[in-house]
């Protein structure tokens, strides 16, 4: 018989009975790259994000309105000529009124599929890649509290279709100059135009959509309208990790537009 | 063109092993298998290896490469450069037999736990009758060749082995999937409803939809997307969502 060494640890690939190899995974790809881009990325717009949520400032300049702010729910919002500024939580509100939406957009890409296997591999290594092994020494997934809060997702995913509408009418009232007036648009039109489509895409191609628009039937040949449905979906559904990203690079972008626009960064090009 | 090419092999069993360096002539168009089977004729012959068909269909010579889970059959030389070394140990998630040959029964007493296809009441069979379109999600299923790829590398049992006897695995999670959106299984009509069961009796909870299972499948089958997600989601179904248990309660559901 060969010889050879004896693994320290009996976990996992350790355990005793199966092949005696010292190291924890034998790779010689870049299998980190990933994750680790994946948590760079995330941890930048996590950073930008909680920094322009708390700011509470520069977050209008009509007709454009930042989507981490929209709907406007409190009474400290800025006044949005025809906006989505529904003050229905009243004065007492003295946070940012972006804290009062932004649970809903950020519960939905949280327990997103996606994004669960990008912060689970990128943030909590569990595992950081195939074959590689995880450092933890147990594992319960998402058989327990918290995380058996995962499978709230499709609620998120009704709420994430309202916020969607929402900055919908948004990007609608984006077609008016400063003074509200109909039949114009500028640079952050398009970029609001370009951002809701990419919303719109991401929100579509959720899993849980997908189940709700057909997956769940056991006959599709009952219902074909569903299934064909439930077939375009399914070609977003292919792209999910696509649209997740570039969804939440393009959120980044108009927000960010709209900061330097209404901070006097510079003025909005107009085409017309 | 043949060169000579590095490889490290695992020699051993379960008492223990190592690593052994080779040298070994490699062909054009030669698979990481051919290769083992020159070790085998050249170098080592007592090498274990267990394969059958070599054509990438019967999932016998699954193993690791380059610590990648990979069929040797369908794994080209060519994707090597010359001077690259080959590392080829067995499956790490299951015992070790000798060499390249594990011992895969946890997989065995996984299927037999998962309660077979139930017919519907009255269709003998020979008469089942289907649409295609109503049958085709579970056909994608069908095409998994048993390599069990997917079950190595699931962390959920290859970091944890306490977790084996509660986690079925994605093969097997799929194979529920399977049945539970074939058009024509009755198991509901005897009180099994599948979904839940997944959940319940066969460990889902414990998938993290990381997709290494998709990533290794030769057969490129998309168990993550098109089984274990529409299986979490069915779950919900059953178990988390008011709206289609007052559903259930009011009237009886057929999708």
């Amino acid at each position: 018989m060969a010889t050879g060494t004896t693994p320290s640890s009996d976990r996992g690939v350790f355990t005793p009975g199966r092949a005696a190899i010292t190291a924890r995974h034998l790779r010689t790809d870049k299998w980190w790259l990933s994750p680790l881009v994946s948590a760079i990325a995330l941890t930048i717009f996590v950073v930008y994000a909680t920094w322009r949520a708390f700011a509470n400032g520069d977050y209008y300049s009509a007709p454009y309105v930042s989507p981490l702010y929209s709907p406007c729910l409190a009474s400290n919002c800025t006044d949005m000529n025809g906006g989505a500024d529904w003050h229905i939580f009243g004065s007492w509100w003295g946070l940012s009124p972006a804290l009062l939406v932004l649970v809903f957009p950020l519960g939905f890409r949280l327990t997103c599929y996606y994004y669960r296997k990008a912060y689970y591999r990128g943030f909590w290594l569990s595992p950081p890649a195939c074959a590689v092994a995880e450092p933890h020494a147990t594992y319960s997934g998402e058989t327990r509290f918290p995380l058996i809060l995962q499978n709230v997702h499709r609620y998120f995913f009704y709420l994430a279709l309202v916020v969607a509408a929402i900055l919908t009418y948004d990007v609608v009232l984006a077609f008016r100059d400063r003074d509200g007036n109909w039949g114009h648009a500028g640079l952050g039109t398009l970029v609001f135009v370009v951002n809701i489509a990419l919303i719109w895409a991401y929100t579509l191609s959720c899993h849980s959509c997908r189940h709700i628009i057909g997956g769940k039937l056991r006959h599709f040949s009952a219902h074909p309208v569903r299934y064909r449905l439930w077939g375009w979906v399914g070609v977003l559904n292919g792209r999910h990790m696509l649209l997740a990203w570039s969804s939440l690079v393009s959120v980044g972008l108009a927000d960010l537009y709209v900061y330097l626009v209404a901070s006097g960064a510079f003025d909005d090009p107009r085409f017309f | 063109m043949t060169h000579t090419a590095h490889f490290r092999v695992w020699r051993g069993d379960a008492d223990g092993g190592g690593l052994q360096d080779y040298d070994v002539e490699v062909n054009d168009g030669e698979v990481v298998l051919d290769i083992i089977h020159r070790l085998q004729a050249t170098q080592a012959a007592d090498l274990a290896v267990r394969w059958n068909c070599k054509a990438g269909k019967c999932g016998s010579c699954s193993a690791e490469v380059n610590g990648r889970p990979r069929l040797m059959c369908m794994t080209r030389m060519s994707v090597f450069q010359p001077e690259e070394t080959v590392t080829v140990t067995p499956l790490r998630a299951f015992p070790v037999i000798r060499d390249l040959v594990t011992d895969v029964s946890f997989n065995y007493a996984k299927a037999r736990q998962v309660p077979a296809f139930v017919p519907p009441k009255g269709v003998a069979a020979g008469e089942y009758r289907m649409q295609q379109v109503d049958v085709e999600r579970s056909q994608e299923f069908r095409k998994c060749i048993e390599c069990f790829l997917c079950q190595d590398t699931c962390h959920v049992v290859r970091d944890h082995e306490e977790n084996k006897p509660a986690f079925a695995g994605p093969r097997f999670l799929m194979r529920i999937a399977e049945l539970d959106m074939h058009p024509l299984d009755a198991a509901a009509d005897q009180g099994l409803t599948r979904a839940a069961s997944a959940q319940e009796d066969h460990g889902l909870g414990y998938c993290n939809i990381t997709k290494c299972c998709t990533e290794v499948c030769p057969e490129h089958i998309k168990i993550t997307d098109n089984a274990l997600i529409p299986l979490k989601e069915r779950a919900v179904d059953r178990k988390y969502d008011p709206l289609v248990w007052l559903g259930n309660k009011i009237r009886r559901r057929e999708g």
